[in-house]
């Protein structure tokens, strides 16, 4: 199911502030979407848009083509998974999943027997089988999670809308629901757009990030082309762990206003900029320069973690390699891979990778 | 844990209480309620029998008592089950919707409850009586609502309107707005939400709000009085009764008549609680139901 936002403008109800601002995307048919961005970046607000839950809204928002209010909801194919699950608490496991087939028009209604069949292999699918006849407060976390999931495929929508559906869950259980949601879309030819805040999970299951800012969106695009090519800052640093150097652009060059930290070639215009960059991608030249390096306690994923000591600054930088003493002294710092932008006013151009 | 020996006295170490001043505190609740509700009813339950089987007997077999005890019973429930959807509506209203002014109507709610009883009773006789603003036009229509049952009724209604949307309104002010919109994104139509999935939920505070709705009832005296006629066998309710028999010193009776209103409120307790639990399956954990 294919969902097209054109100039989709939001406001605040009884306000003229705008929640979401001249929102363009496209989402493709079959397409595994995640919406991320900090808190009040406007990702839920989004998601309720395109689920059709909100008013105040202008633009254009399609899907499949048409208009979302001009479909009766049964007819939309939309399932839908809140940030709280949002159960019947008073229905048992097995009506809540049924309750989308229990109120359709008796005429499209299934009978009772297929119900229940649909049912039983709805619970087969979330692992849930013995459960039938709980009550939600009697589940895990993880376990509501899976019936909020399992309610929203009972009527075989096409387009699957998660709001944060990992939020209140453990690691382990959500790398597995992650794994298992990313199995469930390709095997069901699903459209999914998904909420979080969580780069990593949205980098792990999604295929494509729309990363968000403050009710806009700031770039969408597959997770190695935002890691490659973030079209400002912010995108750069929300998708991790971040180090910041100022300096100049120079006649060709960038030059840290650090002298311990090693200029390289830069093309672009003259005048002061930042070069932005992982903590992974630093690498050290020995006997180059003043600084000192100290080792940090051991960092996980055989990766070793190293404390910079410029003269004017210090910060840390994650290597494969175990250095040796010699290697720790009188180092200079290579930043060559890291990214320039320029300051706020120009940071609307195109991005310019080192 | 092996017990402490102190100069021959086993000594445990006291548990630790979360809160302090546990046994004060529970001693004053015992005291107050030994001594403000259990003694009261505990001497109703003993003084009709006082001269024996044979005087109690003989006040049970009053017809007049029992004509009473059904107008009290009958008015009472036909006096919630008015109140129940004007109440539901009610705190929906404020709620849902917060009309201009729904403040004020949110203070008056609570003037029942707050005005003596003897004010309603005139007020509410006033107005319904023959020559009242609604009285005199419904008495052209051949409706006779004051000094009748129907008057009681009245009352009644009036006197339980704010037990149910006291009742109601803060579980419907508390209830998720996702599982509303979860109904509705799955299909449900706007009657299909309000039957299936709020109904549902509000079903408890409703069940009780009518319980205490109709216990009150029962023993409603002063609001009723002036606007029942209170004509025996046809519109006199059980408290007016008691009344009677104590100003007619027949002290045997009195008692035995309350001693029937308040088992029967028993079992009405009793059977709401139940009835509150088998509705309420899945929104009450088990341990604390």
């Amino acid at each position: 199911m294919s969902i097209t936002l054109e100039a989709f403008t939001q406001y605040a109800p009884r306000s003229s502030r705008k929640l979401l601002d001249n929102i363009a995307l496209t989402v493709e048919d079959r397409a595994f979407v995640a919406l991320v961005g900090p808190s009040g970046a406007g990702k839920t607000t989004l998601l309720r848009a395109i689920a059709g839950l909100s008013s105040h809204s202008e633009g254009t928002l399609l899907i499949d083509g048409l208009p979302i209010h001009d479909r009766p909801v049964q007819d939309r194919g939309i399932g839908f998974v809140f940030q709280n699950y949002a159960l019947f608490r008073h229905m048992t496991v097995a009506r809540n999943i049924a309750f989308g087939l229990d109120v359709l028009p008796r005429a499209r209604r299934p009978d009772r027997a297929a119900i229940q069949r649909r049912v039983t292999e709805l619970l087969d699918l979330i692992q849930l089988p013995h459960l039938a006849k709980a009550y939600p407060d009697q589940l895990s976390g993880g376990q509501r999670q899976r019936v909020a999931l399992a309610r929203a495929l009972a009527t075989g929508p096409r387009l699957l809308l998660l709001d944060e559906p990992f939020g209140a869950l453990d690691p382990l259980v959500r790398r597995d629901i992650r794994r298992w949601l990313r199995d469930l879309h390709d095997r069901m030819n699903l459209t999914t757009i998904l909420v979080t805040h969580d780069h990593e999970e949205a980098m792990d299951v999604a295929d494509t990030l729309v990363v968000m800012q403050e009710g806009r969106i700031v770039q969408a695009a597959e997770a190695s082309t935002l890691n490659a090519a973030p079209q400002t800052p912010f995108v750069m640093e929300f998708l991790g762990e971040t180090l910041k150097f100022q300096g100049t652009v120079r006649s060709g060059q960038f030059v840290p206003d650090n002298p311990d930290i090693a200029p390289f070639p830069f093309e672009g215009p003259d005048g002061n900029a930042t070069a932005f960059i992982r903590p992974h991608d630093v690498f050290l030249l020995p006997g180059a320069g003043q600084a000192s390096v100290e080792k940090r306690p051991h960092f996980s994923n055989g990766l070793f973690r190293y404390q910079i000591v410029t003269a004017e600054a210090a910060f840390e930088m994650i290597t494969p390699t175990d250095l040796s003493p010699q290697e720790m002294q009188n180092v200079r710092v290579d930043i060559s891979r890291g990214k320039i932008f320029y300051p706020a006013a120009a940071s609307e151009d195109p991005p310019k990778p080192a | 844990m092996k017990p402490l020996t102190v100069t021959g006295l086993r000594y445990f170490p006291r548990r630790r209480q979360t809160l302090p001043g546990f046994s004060l505190s529970l001693g004053l609740t015992l005291l107050w309620t030994g001594l403000l509700v259990v003694l009261p009813l505990t001497a109703l339950l003993l003084r009709p029998w006082q001269h024996g089987i044979g005087p109690m007997l003989h006040a049970l077999h009053d017809a007049r008592m029992y004509a009473a005890l059904r107008v009290s019973f009958i008015c009472a429930f036909l006096a919630v089950l008015i109140d129940l959807p004007i109440g539901l509506l009610l705190a929906w209203t404020l709620v849902r919707y917060r009309p201009p002014g729904h403040r004020a109507v949110d203070a008056l709610i609570d003037l029942p409850f707050a005005i003596p009883t003897a004010v309603t009773g005139i007020a509410l006789a006033t107005l319904y009586g023959p020559g009242g603003w609604i009285g005199a036009p419904a008495g052209k229509l051949g409706l006779k609502l004051a000094f009748s049952p129907a008057g009681i009724v009245i009352a009644l209604t009036f006197i339980g309107l704010p037990f149910i949307v006291r009742s109601v309104e803060p579980v419907l002010r508390s209830f998720p707005k996702d599982v509303e919109e979860a109904a509705f994104l799955l299909g449900a139509s706007g009657w299909q939400r309000f039957c299936r999935i709020l109904l549902p939920a509000l079903a408890p505070p409703l069940l009780s709000g009518a319980g205490l709705a109709f216990a009150r009832g029962i023993g409603e005296y002063g609001s009723v009085i002036f606007i029942a006629g209170n004509q025996p066998f046809h519109s006199e309710v059980t408290p007016l009764l008691i009344v009677m028999r104590l100003q007619e010193f027949n002290y045997d009776g009195a008692t035995s008549i309350a001693l029937i209103l308040l088992v029967t409120a028993l079992l009405c307790l009793v059977a709401v609680s139940h009835l509150r639990r088998s509705v309420s399956s899945g929104l009450v954990r088990e341990d604390s139901a």
